[in-house]
């Protein structure tokens, strides 16, 4: 998966989570779970979502990777 | 006076000046929407805010108008910038131009002090009014139930918008002496074992909700971590299941000791104390000086304390500690339902075995306890009810293996208006909204219609037993169902 790629999933995975959020301005060094409002529930439906999708394996000890959206697009286009 | 912030130093330091004032203070969760944060306000006819400049912008500015009452906002800056926000204060500057003496007036042990949120199954959120006499609880439950001793660095994880974070986040560790860590940060496994290394944390209280999220990182995220000193671990918020209590044994060489108490009761009823041995899965046993029972409720609302052991009924206190809520802030009736004689009645099921160990069973009524936190249905319903799409909405806690429950609302539709993905997501993204991911639902299903009983209330209880195959027990009242 490219950048490109792993960047719509995310979009697509968060907004089914945090439907109301303006994604186009999410900035992608910032923390999402304080920029979008996700509670610890929600973020580990992101991270399940994401593994859903993309069959990717995400340890726990990897979810830190995954906190800002460049992070997380890092993580799935490597 | 209100605080709404982060868990930021000037949250505590507006706490306890409040209490030194002699004002009624009441800390929200800054988790908290607009909606949940405007209805405390307005409650509590809250004459101070203190808040920060994002938040205000946020979540006040826009419904300033719809609260009256609301005198001052006073806004603690980011940094050394100070705000310039019309209609509201800077703390720099008040602060600043405070002299650092002030005697502290003589306080009445019967006066308010604190006022605490919590939910019922209908109506709006209650406001518990705790007065100044609630510190001799606090600080009594932190030597026993929490076993602090002078030289611990104790580390109670909750914010203080939830009452846990106030009782044991600020007072209980303030009068018993002990060096109190608080975290900015959200959990985070990492982070939070990076803090009990750091700080030396030697007594920790957190929640179910993280306990289970640690369980499920495994042991090898501790490796590396030096947490030698650790000694006592307390969870509350929800019961801690049996795995969990073992699970800090194999983890931190400690098991949990888990402990039960509510906003009402104001500090810890029943423990597992440092002295005694846990039983895995059970609350413990009450404190001293607090009387427990399991009772019996007869049709005519008296009730008899069942002496059996294991024997489902209600938990009952008998009333009367120093942190016993005094009333619901202009709520006398519904006050005056928790009581049946000399008992309190908080509202949970649960049974007592022969060793006098209490079990919790569930909630006798609606409310929904997701992480830790006590979410009423009534609440959700009402905001989602607001969206134009939907006639009716009922809302229930959904059994969750890491959160012990999760918000689901199920909605049936105003004519005009079918079920689809895109109006699913436009209904969670009005209730986050307006009520912030905390409390808002995670899930949302979409039903022709909702059980309702002859006298118009609906049946939570029913959506509940459907939504998990259950049996639907008894339906005589039921007068509408559309399914």
């Amino acid at each position: 998966m490219n950048a490109a790629e792993a960047k719509r999933l995310v979009f697509d995975v968060l907004s089914r989570i945090a439907p109301e959020a303006d994604l186009a301005v999410l900035p992608g060094a910032a923390h999402m779970r304080e920029e979008l409002d996700l509670d610890s529930m929600d973020f580990l439906n992101f991270i399940s979502a994401l593994h859903e999708r993309t069959r990717v394996d995400i340890p726990e000890a990897d979810y830190p990777k995954l906190f800002t959206l460049d992070g997380a697009v890092a993580y799935l286009s490597r | 006076m209100f605080v709404l912030s982060g868990r930021i130093p000037e949250l505590y330091i507006a706490v306890l000046g409040a209490l030194k004032a002699k004002c009624v203070v009441s800390p929200l969760f800054s988790a908290f929407g607009p909606e949940p944060v405007a209805t405390r306000l307005a409650i509590g006819a809250g004459r101070f805010l203190v808040t920060t400049e994002p938040l205000y912008r946020r979540k006040i500015e826009a419904l300033r108008t719809g609260l009256p009452k609301l005198q001052h906002v006073i806004l603690i800056p980011e940094g050394t910038a100070s705000t310039d926000i019309a209609g509201t204060l800077d703390w720099s500057r008040l602060v600043e131009a405070q002299s650092p003496d002030f005697t502290i007036p003589p306080t009445d042990p019967e006066a308010p002090a604190l006022l605490h949120f919590t939910s019922g199954t209908t109506g709006r959120p209650k406001g518990a009014i705790h007065v100044h006499e609630a510190v001799v609880t606090h600080h009594v439950t932190g030597r026993y139930a929490l076993d602090l001793h002078d030289d611990d660095i104790f580390w109670c994880t909750a914010d203080p918008g939830w009452v846990t974070g106030t009782s044991y986040g600020i007072i209980a560790p303030l009068t018993n002496g002990v060096t109190s860590v608080v975290a900015e940060a959200e959990f985070d496994a990492e982070t939070w074992y990076g803090i009990l290394q750091a700080e030396r944390v030697s007594v920790w209280y957190t929640a179910p909700t993280a306990i289970r999220m640690m369980m499920k990182l495994g042991t090898d995220a501790l490796r590396g971590f030096d947490l030698s000193a650790l000694r006592f671990l307390a969870s509350v918020g929800e019961p801690l299941n049996p795995e969990a209590v073992v699970w800090g044994q194999h983890a931190f060489g400690r098991p949990f000791h888990d402990n039960w108490w509510q906003t009402e009761t104001g500090g810890i009823m029943i423990a597992n104390f440092a002295a005694m041995d846990v039983k895995p899965g059970s609350m413990g046993r009450p404190l001293p000086g607090i009387d427990a029972a399991i009772v019996r409720r007869a049709a005519d609302g008296s009730v008899t304390p069942i002496d059996q052991p294991m024997v489902e009924g209600e938990l009952a206190l008998k009333a009367g500690w120093p942190s016993m809520m005094r009333g619901y802030l202009n709520e006398e009736a519904r006050y005056r339902k928790c009581f049946a004689g000399k008992w309190y009645l908080p509202g949970d099921l649960a049974m007592r075995d022969a060793e006098g160990y209490y079990w919790f069973v569930g909630r006798a009524d609606d409310v929904i306890k997701s992480s830790g936190h006590l979410i009423g249905p009534f609440e959700v319903e009402s905001t989602l009810m607001e969206h134009p799409a939907v006639a009716e909405a009922g809302v229930i806690g959904k059994p969750d293996p890491m959160a012990g429950e999760i918000v689901k609302a199920f909605v049936a539709l105003n004519p005009g208006f079918a079920p689809s993905e895109a109006l699913r997501r436009d209904l969670l993204g009005h209730a986050r909204k307006r009520l912030g991911a905390v409390v808002a639902p995670k899930e949302i299903d979409f039903c022709p219609g909702l059980p309702r009983t002859r006298s118009g209330k609906i049946m939570r209880r029913l959506l509940k037993a459907r939504e998990l195959g259950l049996p639907e027990g008894d339906l005589s009242t039921l007068e509408s169902d559309a399914r």
